[in-house]
């Protein structure tokens, strides 16, 4: 039975996961700790005949204990996750040899736009799909992604990404498929009466079947698909 | 100026003469405003308990008649199965009656109207007419809001954060004149909520009785005080905000629309800036009540009194600058997320300050088993787990995979369930017998808690899973996405919890009708409790005390060593004291 985190298929959700496990040890340790001093209060310090209660005002060494050490645990979280979220978030540091992708979101529709042979948005040869993205395995992309309508928010759990889109805006964000497969991807801001069928795919493909791929779309020859394949710098004929 | 509080009405305790509707409908006496805002939230929070279960129902069986479904119209559950419409419509609603119509008077409405005058030794609020009109005001908005259910088009369905452009243009949902109604109503209780707010804070600094420092005002009525605070900066940022989004449903501008040069995230901005006090809001007063009924409980004053009120201050200045935390994924610059995810962080240590501080109050003490007392521990506990659930979404990375997921509905769900309505329930039965004069049943009240404390967990902890699992909130029909079917029995599990949680409710409504038909008559002090609203009749005369009363002592002073009592009322003369021990 799957009952936890859909199995990791991108490049940064290892460390995401990771730097999850350690805040659940973390809070895992006080919650067992502090839930069980309560419970020992409650029985050693219940109403009993003979007991009374000791008149104490309060310690503040005890203060300063506890308030010096979850200081100290929470701050320097906040340094651990800072590194992973600049090089997740900051479109500065996204790699410059990425491919980019456009995707647009409306009710109830993901329409992606494919560079197609000269690899660049916005000209002629670009070609669209709806609610499914392929991509190739290993390789960097940057999605441009836009709304027609209202915010809507790209998720794939595979990935653990998610990115809010706004309309009026234009957000990247660096996606690196590392498994090949089929993963779905949900819009996870609630986008009016069909949000919940918003439903889209992410196809993860060899380079070989990425080129097969374009050649059943029509969008590229037997020929140029091989050349597209081997020119893309992944080392992969 | 403190000294003159009381003695400027002489006598006043005396006198009445009014009318039956200046006495009960009309009233400026903060004790019957607090008990009209009593009934009319807990009503709210029954409407509210009610749409959960509609939209459990849905999540557990989708696609399946709801039971009475069928008495539903058509349009609404066609063949008695919840519309999609329907569905965001009942989420919205019951996030925006628990969240402004439930827990906020609840915590506010009913405990600061009602306990202020009394623990600071005051006749009344300063301004009662003004207090009259925070609890009239309440009606239309609640009427406005309810009316909202039932108007053509349906109700709000852009979520309780009526995030624009989903909720400022009609087009997009189809809702015309219930996202109106839905945002004249909150501007309206927004009026009510400042109204209720400078009392407050005016009657705090003006009307304590002759001794009643700041230093010795019970931890209620200083989370009380700072909570007023809160709500008088942030709510009308709230307003402020609706009125654009208003404006931009109805007379063509352009706030929130791109189009037109406005910003969709400028909604966000604003309603979070009040969002998130908005949260503090709720919490506050339910520390403060836990404060005074653990110390109470326990007999022992509260551990480390001075750090528990500069632990509230620091969360109420820290509670304006850690708004973004909402918006971590929202499309804000990322540098500015970090920004915010430092000043969350930070926020967590005066929590997890006062957690430790109950858990000191407790230690050496001689813990009584009430009812409220087991309320009250159960918001500790509960807090413990909703604080802990927030770091996780305080990490940007971390949040990046669980933000609008079940995750969140869990933490919040443990905040202000377990944390904020523990911490009311804990509230009622211990001022119940204050406010009515009788006494709620012990045992029923132990079996309303044990079924709450069990059920409760029982629905919102698996949440937590299903987040982690990755299950979007807000969706209709998990079962559309694969990767989430196999985690449907979990939601079956809540939905059956969820309904005997909601049955359970009904334990403590049998116990109220009962206690006021015919309850037995309550002790004068039945808590034994230090406070100053337990040396006056209950229900208290109007005017509330004969002769303004002078405070010798500290909030919390339990088990002193060499007192003939386990308690010291704060109004006992120090030289009886002195008697007493001798």
């Amino acid at each position: 039975m799957h009952w936890w985190f859909p199995g990791n298929a991108s490049s940064v959700g290892g460390k995401v996961d990771s730097l999850f496990y350690v805040i659940l040890y973390i809070t895992g340790a006080v919650f067992v700790l502090v839930e069980a001093t309560l419970l020992v209060f409650l029985v050693r310090y219940r109403k009993r005949s003979g007991r009374t209660a000791t008149y104490v005002e309060g310690s503040t060494r005890a203060e300063i204990i506890w308030t010096s050490i979850p200081a100290v645990i929470l701050v320097s979280l906040a340094f651990v996750s800072q590194p992973l979220w600049s090089k997740i978030k900051d479109s500065d540091t996204y790699p410059r040899d990425a491919t980019h992708l456009g995707l647009e979101a409306k009710q109830f529709e993901w329409h992606v736009t494919y560079p197609g042979p000269d690899g660049k948005l916005g000209t002629d040869d670009d070609f669209m799909k709806r609610d499914s993205i392929h991509l190739v395995v290993d390789r960097d992309y940057v999605l441009e992604m836009t709304s027609r309508d209202v915010v809507h928010s790209f998720f794939v759990p595979a990935f653990r990404l998610k990115q809010d889109i706004v309309p009026g805006m234009d957000i990247k964000l660096w996606v690196k498929p590392t498994l090949t497969g089929t993963f779905e991807l949900a819009c996870s801001e609630l986008c009016g009466l069909g949000h919940y069928r918003m439903r889209g795919v992410v196809i993860v493909h060899t380079p070989a079947d990425y080129a097969a791929w374009l050649v059943s779309q029509g969008e590229a020859t037997p020929a140029d698909s091989a050349a597209a394949a081997s020119n893309s710098g992944m080392g992969t004929p | 100026m403190t000294a003159t509080a009381g003695a400027a009405l002489p006598g006043h305790a005396h006198a009445d003469d009014r009318s039956f509707v200046r006495k009960y409908v009309f009233s400026t006496d903060h004790k019957i405003i607090g008990i009209q805002f009593l009934f009319l939230s807990l009503f709210f929070l029954l409407v509210g308990g009610l749409l959960a279960m509609g939209i459990r129902w849905q999540l557990g069986f989708p696609g399946q008649p709801m039971p009475l479904g069928g008495w539903l119209p058509q349009g609404v559950a066609p063949g008695g199965v919840v519309a999609p419409k329907t569905y965001i419509g009942l989420v919205t609603m019951h996030g925006t009656f628990m969240i402004f119509f439930a827990v906020m008077p609840l915590l506010v409405g009913v405990f600061a109207n009602y306990l202020i005058p009394l623990k600071i030794g005051a006749p009344d609020m300063a301004f009662p007419r003004l207090n009259m009109w925070s609890f009239w005001l309440m009606i239309p908005s609640g009427l406005l809001m309810t009316a909202s259910l039932f108007v053509l088009g349906g109700s709000a369905v852009a979520g309780w954060t009526v995030y624009a452009p989903l909720s400022n243009v009609p087009d997009y949902t189809g809702v015309h004149l219930g996202q109106q109604l839905w945002c004249v109503s909150i501007v309206i209780f927004g009026a009510s909520s400042l109204l209720g707010s400078v009392n407050y804070i005016t009657t705090v600094i003006n009307l304590r009785a002759p001794g009643m420092t700041w230093f010795r005002l019970p931890l209620s009525v200083w989370a009380l005080f700072i909570t007023a605070v809160l709500a008088v900066l942030a709510v009308p940022v709230l307003a402020g905000a609706v009125i654009m989004l208003l404006f931009d449903q109805t007379i063509g501008t352009h706030f929130y629309l791109p189009a037109g040069g406005g910003q969709p995230l400028m909604w966000q901005h604003l309603f979070w800036f009040f969002g998130h006090p908005e949260v503090y809001i709720l919490i506050l007063p339910a520390m403060g009540i836990a404060s005074d009924v653990i110390a109470n409980g326990a007999r022992k004053p509260i551990f480390g009194y001075a750090s528990m009120v500069w632990a509230m201050v620091a969360i109420a200045f820290l509670g304006f600058v850690v708004w973004g935390h909402h918006m971590f994924q929202s499309g804000m610059n990322p540098t500015l997320a970090s920004a915010f995810m430092v000043s969350t962080i930070v926020i967590a240590v005066p929590s997890a300050i006062k957690v430790f501080n109950w858990l000191g109050t407790l230690w050496r003490g001689s813990i009584h088993f009430t009812t409220p007392m087991l309320n009250a521990l159960a918001f500790v506990s509960m807090f413990i787990i909703g604080g802990l659930s927030g770091i996780f979404m305080a990490s940007t990375p971390v949040d990046m995979y669980i933000h609008g997921t079940y995750f969140i509905v869990a933490h919040i769900h443990y905040v202000l369930f377990g944390g904020s309505l523990f911490a009311i329930y804990a509230g009622i039965y211990f001022w119940f017998p204050k406010m009515f004069g009788k006494q709620l049943d012990e045992r029923l009240g132990k079996v309303h808690f044990a079924l709450t404390f069990v059920f409760y967990n029982l629905t919102f902890f698996p949440m937590h899973i299903l987040g982690v699992g990755g299950e979007m909130r807000r969706i209709y029909d998990p079962t559309v996405y694969e990767y989430l079917r196999p985690m449907q029995p979990i939601n079956v599990f809540i939905t059956v919890s969820a309904f005997l949680l909601f049955t359970s409710q009904l334990v403590m409504a049998w116990n109220i009708v009962r206690t006021l038909a015919r309850g037995k008559q309550a002790d004068l002090n039945p808590w034994r409790d230090c406070g100053l609203e337990w040396t006056v009749a209950s229900p208290p005369p109007h005017g509330n005390f004969a002769t303004t009363p002078t405070v010798y002592h500290g909030p919390y002073e339990y088990s002193v060593p060499g007192a003939a009592e386990d308690f010291i009322p704060v109004n006992q003369p120090p030289a009886q004291v002195a008697e007493t021990r001798r």
